[in-house]
């Protein structure tokens, strides 16, 4: 089990450093100087290498790579080109509508799709069944940025329960931030909750038709028991990958969705960071979403090893 | 008082199973009728595809929803074609109980071998959670598990197949069931562990007083575990009878065409294995008459016309051919042959 968790350990480092080489990398490529940016196009060339210079840009790549890595290490992330303030503090404020939002999008996705698939399963080929996956069939197809202004539409416009967007934030209450994030998040997670419920009734699906099922049976398990106590722990294997992988959509899925709602979240930092070429913003903010999705599905499978007693002998 | 018939454990009458398949429904089983008493044992003997296993089964009351059962099947009288799956969940594992095939997926593998022994101590007994599990341990010591006070918290996987069949075996009289279904419980074993499960099999059935059914595509399994065997083609049962006379007479060219088709030891080299020609019928297409006409060396035109009676041939003896004269006087001696 720790040799597992070790080796799973040493891959999420290894994955973290090709990350942050790629993101740096790329993001150095793109054209456009952030100094010449920030002062304007009609400032002087002077100037503008004297901004560079300030701003350490003149540094060869390797050298600023690093400088950036230590920072990372330290969490001195340096200072927004654009705002002049310490970077990880603004990322900071908006953790605190990006998390939650994230967490409630999942949460809504794991619960839909769950009952969904799970449902759809046990009456396979029934009314049911072929309903269910019709609406997950369209719940694929859908844009999330088009739902969101469906349900705006619906709920904030038309029956004026929720507000179209912006954050309230916590101090009033929790109840009150929950209740901004809820359009933002089931926007988010619909689309997911779809595709994850199509997964959930497939993997159930197929151990349903594992010999141990019929065994169960045998034994003088009803249809229900056997499902709940046999075929689910199953069937979480395929279910937990997705889960995982579904995660990273969702963080992305954040930058269309946080602008939809006006929300001052992490993924409208990454969208105006881009717009106002504040590269050390979006670079921090991409490490942290590749970090983020990184750990999820180091979880995922440590998890494996607690739900799949086989795998803490073969190792993965 | 006159003489009192003692009622059978289980009597299945004119059984048959109608599955929906690929192909279109196909009758897998029809007109299967036979009789067992308590501590009887039976083989059923038969291809792939014969309808052995749809048999055992419509016994378990395990086909799929789509199946369509006819005729009855009585446990102590009591009628359990069509019984509610309920009512069914009652027996199965308590009162009758299966031995399937493949011991390697039978199990399941998220959980200790020791919680699947108990399962049907729990559910069906009541048990508790420690007595089970106590229970569990002296069922897989007599399975002839080794060490299974210490290894009743282990999984699957780590186990042999051997040793896993046991592990079923342990799992299927745990509540003491009055008939035992065994499907070729040893066909994904190998052959030195065969004989090992079988003798285990065979103690248990007489050390319990149980029934039980045995299924098996081979001859020489059937010849030494059970007292009475039905041979069975294209969904019928094509010839029955108690397993030595049977074996001594055998009455259906396709039971005489299985019986030559086996291996034999000392055969010389290169010999080339006897057949029966042609292939198993679709069960979906079946014709009229014989099931097994395409394939008889002795087939006439009659035969084709409608599917042949029972045939009386000897002491509870019977066969489903109506040119047994030809059969057996061509067959004396077989078991020489």
């Amino acid at each position: 089990m720790s040799v597992f968790v070790l080796r799973r350990l040493l891959t999420l480092l290894a994955t973290l450093v090709g990350a942050s080489l790629i993101i740096f990398l790329v993001l150095d490529a793109l054209p456009g100087n952030a100094a010449q940016m920030l002062m304007g196009a009609d400032a002087s060339a002077d100037a503008v290498r004297a901004l560079t210079v300030k701003l350490g840009l003149d540094q060869p790549l390797a050298v600023r790579y690093l400088q950036w890595i230590k920072g990372l290490l330290v969490g001195d992330l340096g200072n927004s080109y654009v705002y002049g303030t310490p970077v990880a503090s603004l990322i900071a404020e908006r953790l605190v509508l990006t998390i939650p939002l994230a967490i409630m999008a999942m949460t809504i996705t794991v619960t839909l799709a769950l009952s969904a698939g799970i449902y759809t399963a046990a009456n396979h080929n029934k009314l049911g069944d072929v309903g269910v996956m019709s609406l997950t069939q369209v719940g694929i197809a859908l844009p999330n940025f088009w739902f969101a202004i469906l349900l705006v539409l619906l709920f904030a416009v038309r029956l004026q329960w929720l507000s179209a967007g912006g954050f309230s934030g916590w101090e009033d209450g929790i109840w009150l931030g929950v209740k901004s994030l809820l359009l933002p998040a089931i926007s988010l997670a619909v689309v997911q909750a779809a595709i994850l419920a199509r997964v959930t009734r497939s993997a159930v699906l197929e151990v349903l038709r594992e010999d141990f099922v019929r065994t169960a049976r045998a034994k003088g398990l009803g249809k229900r028991e056997v499902l709940w106590s046999h075929v689910l722990r199953n069937a979480m294997i395929p279910v937990m990958t997705v889960m995982g992988l579904q995660f990273a959509n969702l963080l992305a899925g954040t930058i269309v969705i946080e602008n939809v709602f006006y929300l001052p979240g992490l993924g409208r930092l990454i969208f105006q960071s881009i717009a106002n070429r504040d590269l050390i913003v979006v670079r921090n903010c991409v490490m942290l979403l590749a970090t983020m999705v990184v750990i999820v599905n180091f979880v995922v499978d440590v998890l494996y090893a607690f739900i799949d007693p086989r795998i803490k002998v073969h190792d993965l | 008082m006159g003489e009192q018939r003692v009622m059978p454990l289980i009597e299945v009458e004119n059984l048959g199973v109608r599955l929906n398949t690929s192909r279109g429904p196909a009758q897998a089983v029809r007109g299967v009728s036979f009789a067992l008493k308590r501590g009887e044992t039976l083989g059923l003997v038969g291809e792939s595809g014969c309808g052995k296993s749809v048999t055992a089964m419509s016994l378990m009351g395990l086909l799929p929803d789509s199946a369509v059962v006819s005729g009855s099947i009585k446990l102590d009288g009591n009628e359990l074609a069509r019984l509610p799956d309920a009512d069914y969940c009652r027996l199965r594992g308590n009162r009758i109980s299966m031995i399937f095939q493949e011991p390697m997926t039978a199990l399941n593998p998220m959980h200790t071998i020791g919680h699947q022994v108990a399962e049907p101590l729990r559910r069906h007994k009541k048990h508790s959670a420690a007595q089970a599990r106590k229970e569990a341990i002296a069922l897989l010591d007599r399975v002839g598990l080794p060490d299974p006070a210490r290894r009743v918290d282990a999984y699957p996987h780590q186990f042999s197949g051997g040793q896993r069949q046991r592990i079923t075996i342990a799992m299927a009289l745990a509540c003491e069931p009055d008939l035992l279904i065994a499907d070729e419980p040893t066909t994904a074993l190998d052959v030195t562990i065969q004989g090992q499960i079988l003798d285990l099999i065979a103690d248990l059935v007489e050390e319990r007083g149980m029934s039980m059914i045995l299924i098996s595509h081979d001859l020489g399994v059937i010849a030494e575990n059970v007292q009475r065997m039905m041979v069975m083609y294209g969904g019928t049962v094509v010839e029955s009878g108690p397993t030595d006379e049977v074996f001594r007479r055998m009455g259906h060219p396709y039971t005489q065409g299985l019986f030559r088709a086996r291996p034999k030891l000392g055969a010389r080299k290169g010999t080339r294995l006897k057949t029966i020609s042609g292939t198993v019928p679709e069960l979906a297409d079946l014709a009229a008459g014989c099931t097994f006409s395409d394939r008889c060396p002795l087939v006439i035109d009659q035969c084709r016309a409608a599917l042949p009676p029972m045939v009386d041939v000897g002491p509870g003896h019977v066969v489903r051919c109506i040119r047994t004269d030809v059969s057996m006087a061509e067959n004396v001696g077989a078991l020489s042959a």
